[in-house]
């Protein structure tokens, strides 16, 4: 073997490893995590109330109140992402109003969770004066996600051929009939591909919900001021603050992998639409 | 119908500078009942204590700590990936490799805070004999983890999009593929990987979850990796809770977090001036 | 001479040799046979189901210029890139036959291809120089096969950068990049890199088609300079240009070698038909 073969032979191998050591490691988290929280895995685990300082029973009010942090928030962030991006892509024309525009959505991607739950505190706990609430929390986590999905919309809509658009301008439709019709049905799918990723993500925050509506146990919320039981919080307590840790650990253990499900489950369902999408309405 | 979504894409905007402004109204009183030199170059954060301080330089030292590892690790691990993906390996491969990432980069980041807090802490401790199992390593490695598949995936989109011609014409001389790749696609790709490297590094800086439940939540300058420190992002989640409304404690936290806010702008804006770069260059 | 009435395209099948006997005067040898330096044996390529080339014979002479012709799509391309295996890079293809360079056959799958696209370099048809500096686009080569010393890097440096007839424009300058200079200049360029590492056959594919005519004349003028220390095969659709610079021609249609010889006698009197009718433009 000549020097440059043996070289490269090595170089490779090298990557290789590095590779496929990421892959491992990714395989061993999710194997960790599904082994140890399967056996106490059960309907009533999932269905019934915590019992005894959360050692027994169920977490169900967590489902509950991730379910309704998630509905909440994606009724608050999809209608703006939504209409943003339709002004980006259908309306604005280029000039500094534009650019700022996009400047704030990529600034807005950038910031951190915890700074987002602080901006949460200050704006809707504090000066709206919603107290630590679930709909503090929607509002704080709409704002994080918004630019997820301008981003995912605005990409949609590109997608959409302009032949679409023209030919509805032919015909002497105004601008907003001509997107009602001959676009927003075919971006549509993308942006439900955008929304549910960013849904997944909201059901896995937990820095903006701690400073704005979680609460380590709390009854099932009645109305959107109460306060809350989520997924990743419940897990961080169970898995933190609690002991004996041989009591809860497994329990913890068991609600890290109802979160895992919930969330790659929805990114399977995002990425699944998207295949499906592009396969069949290949422009 | 346009005004609408005017006010939707200028909604952004609004949100950016409202998260400014209530950074700045809840943390400049801070400054009013401290000195601002003190904050920068205290080293201690006591803030519960009889004489509290508030000295920046224990929790800033703890998340450039804790990112510095996590960027060693990720750098070459995740542009080693990427150039492998790129360069080495066989469709087939990348078809297997690329979701293991995806899912990498799906899982919430209290879950891998709990994978670091009950698993890699013992491997820590045992292989390299750290006196307690959560310090700045096993953060930075778990940080790691989240960091690179944003680092393998736009790095090898940046290889990706090097020009075929290049490889063409180094092969032509009689360069191994391993030779062509670490000498042409690699320098050709560098702002690409460089952003990734920032997108990433600005992901490790703004994480809370994971390095609140990894690193020991010590608030102490470190001496060395093994460690425990606290981040500036762990130190908000955790003291927020106990913080009495308007106390010189609540502006404090504020304060940090307009810090942590302009570090990652920062960040993310030389990041984002990098990809406009490599986007010309590839032609 | 050219008759009058003829259009530039078609051209007569007689073209302007005198100009090109002329430049060629103090080289009567030329076209008289020399050492065969590529011989192929049956060679034929497939790209997934579609037969590329089928059954190619041919004898490459040491220092001649051989052009390949024929209609877009006819195989010399591949052909010529088959020469270096380059085509290895492509997946899904099958090459059969043999190709003897100096007597060893390259075709071989142990052969050693980074050792064959040593000897063998390639030009293409759009410039590609790296984003490097000039300096450092020529010293590519040496470097990868194991030359460090600045001194010696320097000195190939420029020697290639004036066998490629540029060291005059660009030694003020060696750290500019490859990339600034204009397109007949990085063409240039391309050439001395791969003359850099000292290959004896040099391959050119379309070299001058994404050129302007003056840097293309420059080009052509090197070509005929090269031919003294290397060994050129080049590929081109414009018939003019392979009457200018060859001295034997291959004609290439449908993946077939139709007919090859000595320059001179394949413009003026073909063998075959098919050759006759791409020459006087009746079709391609």
């Amino acid at each position: 073997m000549s020097r440059k073969s043996a070289t490269q032979f090595i170089a490779f191998w090298l990557l290789r490893l590095v590779c496929y050591t990421v892959v491992a490691a990714t395989g061993y988290i999710i194997l960790d995590i599904a082994a140890k929280g399967w056996p106490h895995l059960s309907w009533e685990f999932l269905t019934a109330m915590p019992r005894n300082r959360m050692s027994a029973g169920g977490i169900w009010p967590a489902i509950v109140g991730t379910l309704y942090l998630v509905l909440l928030t994606i009724a608050l962030a999809f209608p703006l992402g939504v209409g943003a991006a339709i002004y980006l892509g259908e309306y604005a024309r280029a000039g500094r109003l534009t650019r700022t525009i996009r400047l704030a959505i990529a600034n807005l991607a950038g910031v951190p969770s915890v700074v987002f739950g602080l901006f949460g505190l200050g704006v809707f706990v504090i000066f709206f004066n919603f107290g630590t609430s679930l709909l503090a929390s929607a509002f704080t986590l709409a704002m994080m996600i918004l630019p997820v999905i301008i981003t995912a919309s605005e990409e949609a809509l590109r997608a959409v051929p302009q032949g679409f658009r023209e030919g509805s301008f032919a015909l002497g439709a105004t601008k907003w009939p001509t997107v009602r019709r001959s676009v927003l049905p075919y971006a549509l799918p993308g942006m439900l591909t955008g929304s549910i990723l960013s849904v997944s993500r909201v059901a896995g925050e937990t820095a903006p919900v701690l400073l704005t509506g979680a609460a380590l146990s709390a009854a099932m919320p009645e109305s959107v001021f109460d306060q809350i039981m989520i997924l990743p919080y419940h897990l961080f307590i169970l898995a933190t603050n609690m002991y004996p840790s041989q009591v809860y650990v497994p329990l913890a253990y068991s609600t890290a992998l109802v979160l895992l499900l919930v969330v790659l489950g929805l990114n399977g369902v995002a990425i699944a639409i998207r295949y499906v999408v592009r396969r069949k309405h290949s422009f | 119908m346009r005004l609408l979504f005017l006010v939707s894409g200028v909604s952004s905007i609004v949100i950016v500078c409202l998260i400014l402004l209530f950074l700045l109204k809840d943390g400049l009183p801070f400054l009013a009942r401290y000195s601002f030199w003190s904050f920068v170059t205290g080293t201690t954060w006591a803030p519960i204590a009889i004489a509290a301080e508030f000295g920046l330089l224990p929790i800033l030292a703890g998340t450039l700590t804790v990112t510095a590892i996590a960027i060693a690790i990720g750098l070459p691990v995740g542009v080693g990936a990427a150039l492998y993906l790129s360069e080495a390996a066989a469709s087939w491969e990348r078809e297997l490799v690329k979701p293991f990432i995806e899912v990498l980069a799906g899982i919430p980041s209290v879950v891998m805070g709990f994978f670091g807090y009950v698993v890699l802490g013992q491997v820590v401790r045992s292989i390299f004999g750290a006196p307690v199992e959560h310090n700045a390593l096993t953060g930075g490695i778990i940080l790691a983890l989240m960091a690179i598949p944003t680092i393998v995936t736009i790095s090898e989109d940046a290889m990706r999009s090097v020009p075929k011609t290049f490889r063409e014409g180094s092969l032509a001389l009689g360069a191994s593929r391993w030779e062509t790749a670490w000498r042409v696609t690699l320098p050709a790709s560098a702002s690409g990987v460089t952003a990734a490297t920032m997108l990433g590094l600005g992901r490790a800086v703004g994480e809370t979850m994971a390095v609140l439940m990894c690193t020991g939540n010590a608030p102490v300058i470190p001496t060395g990796v093994l460690q425990p420190i606290r981040t500036m992002t762990a130190t908000i989640a955790s003291e927020m809770g106990e913080v009495p409304y308007g106390s010189t404690h609540y502006h404090a936290l504020f304060m940090v977090g307009a810090v942590l806010f302009v570090l990652t702008l920062a960040i993310n804006t030389a990041a984002r001036k990098l990809i406009g770069r490599f986007h010309f260059r590839g032609r | 001479m050219a008759n009058a009435g003829a259009t530039q395209d078609t051209g007569a099948s007689r073209f302007d040799l005198i100009g090109r006997a002329g430049r060629n005067a103090n080289k009567p040898e030329q076209h008289k046979a020399g050492r065969v330096k590529i011989r192929v044996e049956n060679l034929s390529f497939r790209y997934g189901k579609n037969t590329a080339l089928r059954n190619i014979s041919l004898e490459i002479l040491e220092h001649r210029v051989t052009a390949l012709i024929g209609p877009s799509g006819c195989g010399k391309s591949t052909f010529l890139r088959c020469l270096n295996r380059m085509n290895d890079i492509i997946e899904d293809t099958r090459m059969e036959g043999r190709i003897l360079l100096d007597g060893q056959d390259v075709a071989l799958p142990a052969a050693d291809v980074v050792e064959l696209r040593r000897k063998v370099g390639m030009v293409f048809q759009k410039p590609n120089p790296f984003p490097k500096s000039i300096f450092e686009n020529v010293a590519y080569g040496p470097r990868i096969n194991g030359i460090r010393n600045r001194t010696e890097l320097a000195g190939i440096v420029e020697h290639s950068l004036r066998q490629a007839a540029l060291w005059d424009e660009v030694h003020h300058d060696l750290k500019k990049p490859g990339t600034s200079l204009s397109g007949g200049q990085q063409q240039r360029l391309c050439i001395a890199r791969a003359l850099a590492v000292r290959p004896d056959v040099l391959l050119m594919d379309e070299p001058t088609s994404a050129l302007d005519p003056i840097a293309t004349a420059k080009i052509e003028e090197l070509i005929d300079r090269l031919e003294e220390e290397y060994t050129i095969v080049i590929v081109t659709h414009n018939m003019q240009q392979a009457a200018r610079v060859s001295d034997f021609t291959g004609f290439f249609y449908l993946g077939e070698l139709i007919e090859e010889g000595p320059t001179e006698k394949l413009f003026t009197a073909p063998d075959r038909k098919q050759t006759e009718d791409y020459i006087t433009g009746r079709f391609g």
